[in-house]
C-alpha cells in the first residue's frame, strides 16, 4: 500500500528536485521572539499597491493599530507591532533590496493594545462579505512567501465556484520549519482558520496537504481534524510541492491555466500560517503583527522557530538566537531555494519573512554562480515543474533576445530554482530568467503602447477624413 | 528559548571596544548572489568522468586484445584532442577547460572507434580534427552540432579509407579464438563481419549468422578497439543508466529500429544488433548530450532516424558500416527536432481550452 501510494504520487508530479532537507530546527518548539525597542514597519509588505502612512512623526501608536492603508483593492494595511512613538517615516532598506517608505516606531515596552480590537462573534456563521472585510482590515496576506492579499483570494467572482480550500502545509524549502511546528503545535487554529476561509468562499471541501516527509505533522493534523469534509492529503516529498500551481495539480489533478489563478479551476490555496493568522484575528481581534520565522544555518549560533514581531530588525533576531558564529557570508530571508540574499542585516522582518538563514563565509551556500554555459544535458527541461525550457530561457535572456521569450512562456516561470539547482554547469538560470522577464515585459508594454498609439492615430485620421 | 552563546561576534566586538557599525561595514560584506543558494553537487567534469568510467571496461579489454598498437591509438587520439582544446582556448584567450574532461572523453571515444593498428600520427590527427573542426569551430562545448569524435573519425575515414576499413588484428588474443568459425571468417580481410556481406551471399549470412554471436559478444577480432565485446559495451551502458547520465530511449530505439528493419530485410536480427559499430554508437555516440534533442520524444525521433539511416546505409550503400554517418546526419537534424518537438508548459493547454470556450460563448451570444 505504501509503495503504491508513493508511486501514484510521484506519477502525479512533473519535475522537481530533491535538495537536502536540512530541517535543523524541526525539533525546536515555537517560542517568542525578541522584544524590540525599535521596529521598522515597511508600508509595502505585500503584492499590490503600497500603503499610505496614517500616522505622523511624533504620534503615539498602540499595538495592533493600523498605521498604513491604501485605497487600492489589491493591497493590505499594515499595523504597529508595538506600542510607542513614531520616530520617523522615511526610506529604509527593505528585504527586496530596494529602500522602501517605512514607519519607524520606538517601543515603550508596554504593548498597550489599540482600542476596539476584540474577538469576532461566531465567524463560522458570519456573512462572507464581513469575513473578507475583517481579513482585509487585519492586514492578512499569504504567509507562505507570496504575500498576496488574502481578502482578494477570498473574493472569487460568481462565475468561479470554489470547490476546495487547499491548506498548504508543504514546506518544501529546505531549512524552514515554521509551518511544520505550527501543524504540530496549533493544528486546531489552522483548522479553525481554514473553516473561516471555507465559509468565505462557499466551498465544500478542505484539503490539508502535507509532505510525506513530515509524518509527525501528518499525524498531528489527522488527530486535529474533525470529520466534516476535512481531509489530509499526503504529498510526495519533492521540491517545489508547495508552489500553488504544482500543489493544485497534485491534489486535484487539474492544471491552473497559464496566466490564471487556482480559482479558475475551483480551488483556493492558503498556507497553514495564513490559516492560523486568520484564526487568531477572529479569536482575539489582533491583526497580523507577528509571524513565525525559522532561524538556522551554520552562521548563526542558535536555531529556533520564533514568533517574531513584524518590523523587528533581522540583526536583532540573530543576536537573540545567540548571535553570529564565525564570519557571515550570506544572510538569506526565506529558504535557500527562493529566498533573497541580503546586503545588510538591518532590514526588518516583514510579512514575507519565513526564515532567517545565515551561512558562514566559504560555505557552499556562498558560492558564486558562473556565467551562462550549457552542455545541453537536458536536466533543467526534465526537472522544470512548469514544463518550460530553462536552458533556452537562460540563453535568450543572456543574449537579450527578448522577443524569443514569448513562445517560451517566460512569465509562467515561478523562479522555483529547480533548473539552476540541478544544472551541472552551475548556470545562473534564475538570475538570467529574472533579467529576461524584466526585458520581455518592458518590451511588451512598449509594443502595446505603440500599437495603441498607432490605432489612435488611425482613428483620428479616419475621423478627420469623415469631418472633411 | 534558543540557546545563548556568550562569545557571539557582537559581544566580542563590544568587549574589544570596536565601534560596531564600522566593524560591520568592513568585515561583513555579504554575498548577495541570486537564488537558488544551494546547488546539486553534479558538475560537468563529474558527468564526463563517469562516462569515461563507463568506457573503461571496454577500453581495457580492447587494449588487451589489440596490444600495444591499440594502446597507442587510444593514447594518441586523447593527446591530440586535449592538446588541441588547450591550444585553441589559449589562442582565443579563453579559460582553458581541459579539466572538465570533455576533451579527454572526445579523444577516448574517437580512439575506441578506430581500428587497433594504425600509424601513430593518424589517431593524433583525428583527435586534432575532432576538437578543432568538430567542437571549437562552433564555439566550444555545448555549441557544436555534430559529435566531435565522429567528426574526427569521419575525416580519417574519408581521407584514409584504406587503413580505416582493412585494418584487422593479426594476432588477436581473445579466449574464444580457437573456435573454427572465426578462423574461417578471419581469412576475409575486412574490418567487420558486416563488410563481408559483399563477399558472402546474403542468404548464407542469414543462415550462418549465429556462428558470429559468440565472438561478437565477448571477443570480436574484426572491429574497432571499442567494438571488441558487446557484453562490455552493455556493461558501460548499464553504468550510464545507473548514474542517470543517458536517456534509455536512445540506445533502445536506435538498436530496436535496426533490428526490426534488418529482420524485415532478411538479415539475422541479433547479428544486425551485435555487428559493426552499432552498439557502441548507440550507447556512447548517439547519447552525447550536446548533439541529440532535449526532449524525450525528440530523442525517440532522433534514435529511430539513426536506426533507419544505419540500416539503409548497411543494405544499400557500398559503405561497410552506416553508424557513423547515420549519427552525424541525425546530429544535423537535432536543431530542427528541438524546434518542433517541445514540451507544452504547465497550464497552457488549460489556457487554450478556456480561450476556446470563451470564444465559443461569444460566438453563441453573437448568434
Ligand atoms: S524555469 Fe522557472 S519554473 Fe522552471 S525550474 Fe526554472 S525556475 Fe523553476
Ligand atoms: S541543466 Fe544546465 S547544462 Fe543541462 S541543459 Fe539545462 S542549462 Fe544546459
Amino acid at each position: 500500500m505504501g509503495w503504491a501510494d508513493n508511486l501514484k504520487r510521484s506519477l502525479l508530479v512533473k519535475g522537481g528536485v530533491h535538495p537536502p532537507a536540512s530541517k535543523l530546527a524541526a525539533g525546536v518548539k515555537i517560542s517568542d521572539g525578541p522584544k524590540p525597542k525599535r521596529v521598522l514597519i515597511p508600508l509595502s509588505q505585500h503584492v499590490g499597491a503600497a500603503c499610505e502612512p496614517l500616522v505622523e512623526k511624533g504620534d503615539r501608536v498602540l499595538l495592533g493599530q493600523k498605521i498604513g492603508d491604501s485605497d487600492s483593492y489589491i493591497s493590505a494595511p499594515v499595523h504597529s507591532s508595538v506600542s510607542g512613538e513614531v520616530t520617523s517615516i522615511q526610506r529604509f532598506p527593505h528585504p527586496s533590496g530596494r529602500d522602501v517608505l517605512t514607519v519607524e516606531i520606538s517601543s515603550d515596552g508596554e504593548d498597550a493594545p489599540a482600542p476596539g480590537l476584540g474577538p469576532a462573534p461566531d465567524p463560522l456563521s458570519m456573512e462572507p462579505g464581513e469575513i473578507r472585510r475583517r481579513v482585509r482590515e487585519g492586514g492578512i496576506v499569504g504567509l507562505g512567501g507570496a504575500v498576496f492579499p488574502t481578502h482578494v483570494k477570498l473574493s472569487p467572482p460568481s462565475d468561479r465556484p470554489i470547490e476546495a480550500v487547499i491548506v498548504n502545509g508543504a514546506e518544501c524549502e529546505p531549512f524552514l520549519t515554521g509551518d511544520y511546528r505550527l501543524m504540530l503545535e496549533r493544528g486546531q487554529d489552522i483548522i479553525h482558520g481554514a473553516r473561516i476561509i471555507r465559509r468565505a468562499v462557499g466551498a465544500e471541501r478542505i484539503i490539508i496537504a502535507i509532505e510525506q516527509t513530515g509524518p509527525k505533522a501528518i499525524a498531528a493534523m489527522r488527530e486535529a481534524v474533525p470529520d466534516d469534509g476535512i481531509e489530509v492529503f499526503i504529498l510526495p516529498g519533492i521540491y517545489p510541492q508547495g508552489a500553488e500551481k504544482t500543489l493544485v495539480k497534485t491534489v486535484l489533478g487539474r492544471e491552473v491555466p497559464s496566466g490564471g489563478l487556482p480559482m479558475d479551476v475551483g480551488a483556493i490555496v492558503d498556507n497553514v500560517g495564513t490559516c492560523a493568522a486568520i484564526s487568531e484575528l477572529f479569536l482575539t481581534g489582533m491583526p497580523l503583527t507577528r509571524r513565525i520565522v525559522t532561524v538556522a544555518g551554520d552562521g548563526v549560533a542558535g536555531r529556533a522557530n520564533l514568533e517574531v514581531r513584524i518590523g523587528t530588525v533581522v540583526r536583532e533576531v540573530i543576536d537573540f538566537c545567540g548571535g553570529l558564529s564565525g564570519d557571515p557570508g550570506k544572510v538569506i530571508l526565506g529558504g535557500p531555494m527562493m529566498g533573497l540574499a541580503q546586503y545588510t542585516m538591518d532590514v526588518p522582518v516583514t510579512k514575507a519573512t519565513g526564515g532567517i538563514l545565515v551561512f558562514k563565509k566559504g560555505s557552499v551556500f556562498c558560492e558564486e554562480p558562473g556565467h551562462f554555459s550549457c552542455i545541453r544535458c537536458g536536466r533543467c527541461v526534465r526537472r522544470c515543474p512548469m514544463n518550460l525550457r530553462p536552458y533556452l530561457l537562460g540563453s535568450y535572456s543572456d543574449a537579450g533576445m527578448w522577443d524569443h521569450l514569448e513562445d517560451l512562456y517566460i512569465n509562467d516561470c515561478m523562479e522555483c530554482g529547480s533548473c539552476a539547482y540541478i544544472c551541472p554547469t552551475k548556470n545562473p538560470l534564475v538570475q538570467l530568467i529574472k533579467v529576461g522577464k524584466e526585458g520581455f515585459n518592458r518590451r511588451k508594454r512598449k509594443m502595446e503602447a505603440l500599437a495603441e498609439k498607432a490605432s489612435e492615430e488611425a482613428e483620428e485620421k479616419e475621423n478627420a477624413g469623415k469631418t472633411a | 528559548m534558543p540557546e545563548k552563546q556568550p562569545d557571539s561576534e557582537l559581544e566580542k566586538e563590544q568587549e574589544a571596544g570596536v565601534e560596531p557599525d564600522e566593524a560591520r561595514a568592513e568585515s561583513r560584506l555579504l554575498n548577495i548572489g541570486v537564488s537558488p543558494h544551494i546547488r546539486d553537487s553534479s558538475t560537468t567534469a563529474g558527468i564526463m568522468g563517469w562516462v569515461i568510467v563507463a568506457l573503461l571496461p571496454i577500453t581495457a579489454y580492447g587494449i588487451y586484445m589489440g596490444g600495444v598498437s591499440a594502446a597507442i591509438v587510444v593514447a594518441m587520439s586523447i593527446l591530440g584532442a586535449v592538446a588541441t582544446e588547450a591550444v585553441i582556448q589559449r589562442l582565443r584567450h579563453e579559460p582553458v577547460t581541459v579539466n572538465d574532461l570533455s576533451a579527454v572523453l572526445t579523444g577516448l571515444l574517437l580512439g575506441l572507434t578506430l581500428p587497433p593498428e594504425l600509424p601513430f600520427w593518424m589517431p593524433l590527427l583525428g583527435g586534432i580534427v575532432a576538437i578543432a573542426l568538430g567542437k571549437q569551430v562552433f564555439g566550444g562545448l555545448g555549441h557544436n552540432i555534430f559529435n566531435p569524435a565522429l567528426v574526427g573519425r569521419a575525416v580519417l575515414f574519408v581521407s584514409y579509407s584504406k587503413y580505416m576499413t582493412t585494418s584487422y588484428l593479426f594476432s588477436p588474443k581473445a579466449p574464444v579464438f580457437a573456435s573454427q568459425s572465426i578462423k574461417s571468417i578471419n581469412a576475409i580481410t575486412t574490418a567487420t563481419p558486416l563488410a563481408a556481406q559483399g563477399l558472402v551471399r546474403k542468404d548464407e549470412l542469414t543462415v550462418a549468422a549465429s556462428r558470429y554471436y559468440g565472438p561478437l559478444l565477448v571477443g570480436n577480432p574484426w572491429g574497432c578497439i571499442g567494438e571488441v565485446s558487446a557484453v562490455l559495451i552493455l556493461v558501460g551502458l548499464a553504468i550510464l543508466l545507473y548514474k542517470g547520465l543517458v536517456d534509455w530511449r536512445i540506445p533502445v530505439c536506435y538498436v530496436g529500429t535496426v533490428v526490426v528493419l534488418s529482420w524485415i530485410l532478411g538479415m539475422d536480427p541479433l547479428f544486425a544488433a551485435l555487428a559493426g559499430g552499432l552498439l557502441f554508437g548507440a550507447c556512447f555516440m548517439a547519447t552525447d548530450y550536446v548533439t541529440n534533442p532535449m526532449t524525450a520524444w525528440g530523442k525517440v525521433i532522433f534514435a529511430v532516424g539513426c536506426g533507419i539511416v544505419t540500416t539503409v546505409l548497411r543494405f544499400y550503400s557500398n559503405l561497410p558500416e552506416g553508424v557513423m554517418f547515420a549519427i552525424l546526419l541525425m546530429n544535423g537534424f537535432t536543431p530542427l527536432i528541438d524546434r518542433y518537438v517541445k514540451p507544452v508548459p504547465y497550464g497552457v493547454r488549460a489556457m487554450r481550452r478556456a480561450q476556446a470556450a470563451a470564444e465559443a460563448e461569444q460566438a453563441g451570444e453573437a448568434a
